[in-house]
């Protein structure tokens, strides 16, 4: 494997030779986690600079929705299930965390079904489930949802903040004047569900080259020299790497159950603002599984914290370095902004890989 | 948050299965991947199996997650 290694990065060197400055974007933090602990943005060759997105929801979750969870957390009745990086985020004014030492009832769960099994077996109690994440985790809510509806199982809602890629890298392109990004590495898991076809656009209507790619080294690495291979040959187009796991038309089924339970609507993203269509809610037939309507919650506009860059470092116009409090007041067991919250997150990530280059 | 990893499907039992995660028998859900057999390989996500995926390239990244942890 490690021979694979040397001679893909020796022929990313020898492709990459003579073209100018290509900036990819990985829009997924899962890739940008295998990126820092890889050392790859160390080997790639000066002129490739990989700059990370928007796709760790739970940075992009706005802190009203968190400063809503909290206030689900306070009530001695309510049992809250969530993934566990979402517990660290401060809201406006507390965390999930320091709820839960507090004695509010906060359970960290694998998966959305042991949320689900236990509201079957608590019949008195209502239990919520933080709902979060893209294409990738959206299915999983949906067919809860289906499972609550047919059972009739009311003491299960969600309180759901659900978006979807492809809109937020629209939204990306269309401010490309300031990130100026050649290309993307689509994220793996989320075709895995989509298929490709959600991200043509990428290549027909910006004749920018992308590759849905695979989580390895190896994976990355192929995939920034197919991105190599569509700006030399100019011939851009949506290629699959990562073809044992994505096919073309993703899972139908997963698909068909978002489809049944959720439309779609505008959202906000933290540090970024409102993107049309970008967002998943509730049909209107399963309403009452919907925490925020069911428990009379709003939005409330929270401003973000005073010098934080996440919002640029979201769109790709800045590096973590180039923000102020990056690993000064900013730090993992310390963060100030989404970004350095959640392990996944661009500046936790660079935080704990790439501190060192400056 | 979108990591998933592959693993070997052993028993079906309705709308669940029991996998083979690299040792770990773990019990997920197959509501996304009905046509699931025994002996398949899927990629699990939060305990749901999300995709049924090409036997030998599953095979082939299960070999190397070993090679890591060793």
């Amino acid at each position: 494997m490690q021979n694979n290694i040397i001679a893909l990065i020796e022929e990313i060197k020898r492709t990459a030779n003579g073209l100018s400055q290509i900036n990819i974007m990985e829009v997924c933090g899962t890739h940008t986690m295998a990126i820092g602990k890889n050392g790859l943005r160390q080997v790639l060759p000066q002129n490739i600079n990989l700059i990370s997105g928007p796709g760790c929801p739970v940075c992009v979750t706005s802190i009203s929705d968190i400063d809503n969870i909290i206030e689900l957390a306070e009530n001695p009745c309510n049992y809250i299930f969530s993934f566990g990086d979402m517990l660290k985020i401060p809201g406006s004014k507390s965390s999930l965390y320091k709820k839960r030492s507090e004695g509010a009832n906060i359970k960290v769960c694998y998966s959305p079904a042991d949320a689900f099994d236990f509201a079957v077996k608590n019949p008195q109690k209502k239990i919520i489930f933080i709902a979060i994440g893209f294409e990738t985790t959206a299915p999983l809510t949906a067919a809860l949802i289906e499972k609550a509806y047919e059972t009739k199982t009311n003491n299960f809602f969600i309180y759901n903040t659900h978006k979807i890629v492809p809109p937020a890298i629209e939204f990306l392109l269309n401010s490309s004047n300031k990130n100026n990004i050649s290309a993307f590495l689509c994220p793996g898991h989320v075709c895995a569900v989509t298929g490709s076809r959600p991200f043509d656009f990428i290549s027909k209507i910006y004749g920018k080259p992308a590759v849905i790619s695979g989580f390895s080294a190896e994976d990355i690495l192929k995939s920034i020299l197919m991105i190599l291979k569509q700006i030399k040959n100019n011939k851009p187009e949506v290629e699959i790497q990562y073809d044992w796991v994505v096919k073309e038309n993703g899972n139908p089924i997963a698909i068909q159950y978002m489809d049944n339970i959720f439309d779609i609507n505008d959202a906000i993203w933290r540090g970024i603002g409102n993107i049309k269509k970008s967002g998943l809610v509730l049909k209107n037939k399963f309403r009452n599984f919907d925490a925020k309507v069911s428990f009379a919650l709003k939005d409330v506009l929270v401003p973000e914290p005073r010098l934080c860059s996440c919002g640029e470092i979201l769109l790709g116009v800045k590096k973590p370095f180039e923000c102020r409090l990056f690993g000064k007041s900013c730090k993992p067991d310390n963060p100030v902004g989404p970004c350095m919250v959640s392990s996944e997150g661009t500046c936790s990530a660079y935080f704990k890989y790439e501190k060192y280059k400056t | 948050m979108c990591v998933a990893v592959p693993a070997k499907v052993i028993k079906i039992n309705g709308n669940n299965a029991e996998i083979n995660s690299m040792g770990v028998i773990i019990n997920i859900d197959i509501s996304l991947v009905p046509d699931v057999a025994p002996g398949d390989f899927v990629i699990v996500h939060a305990g749901f199996a999300i995709q049924i995926i090409d036997n030998e390239e599953a095979q082939k990244t299960l070999e190397m997650f070993k090679n890591y942890a060793e």
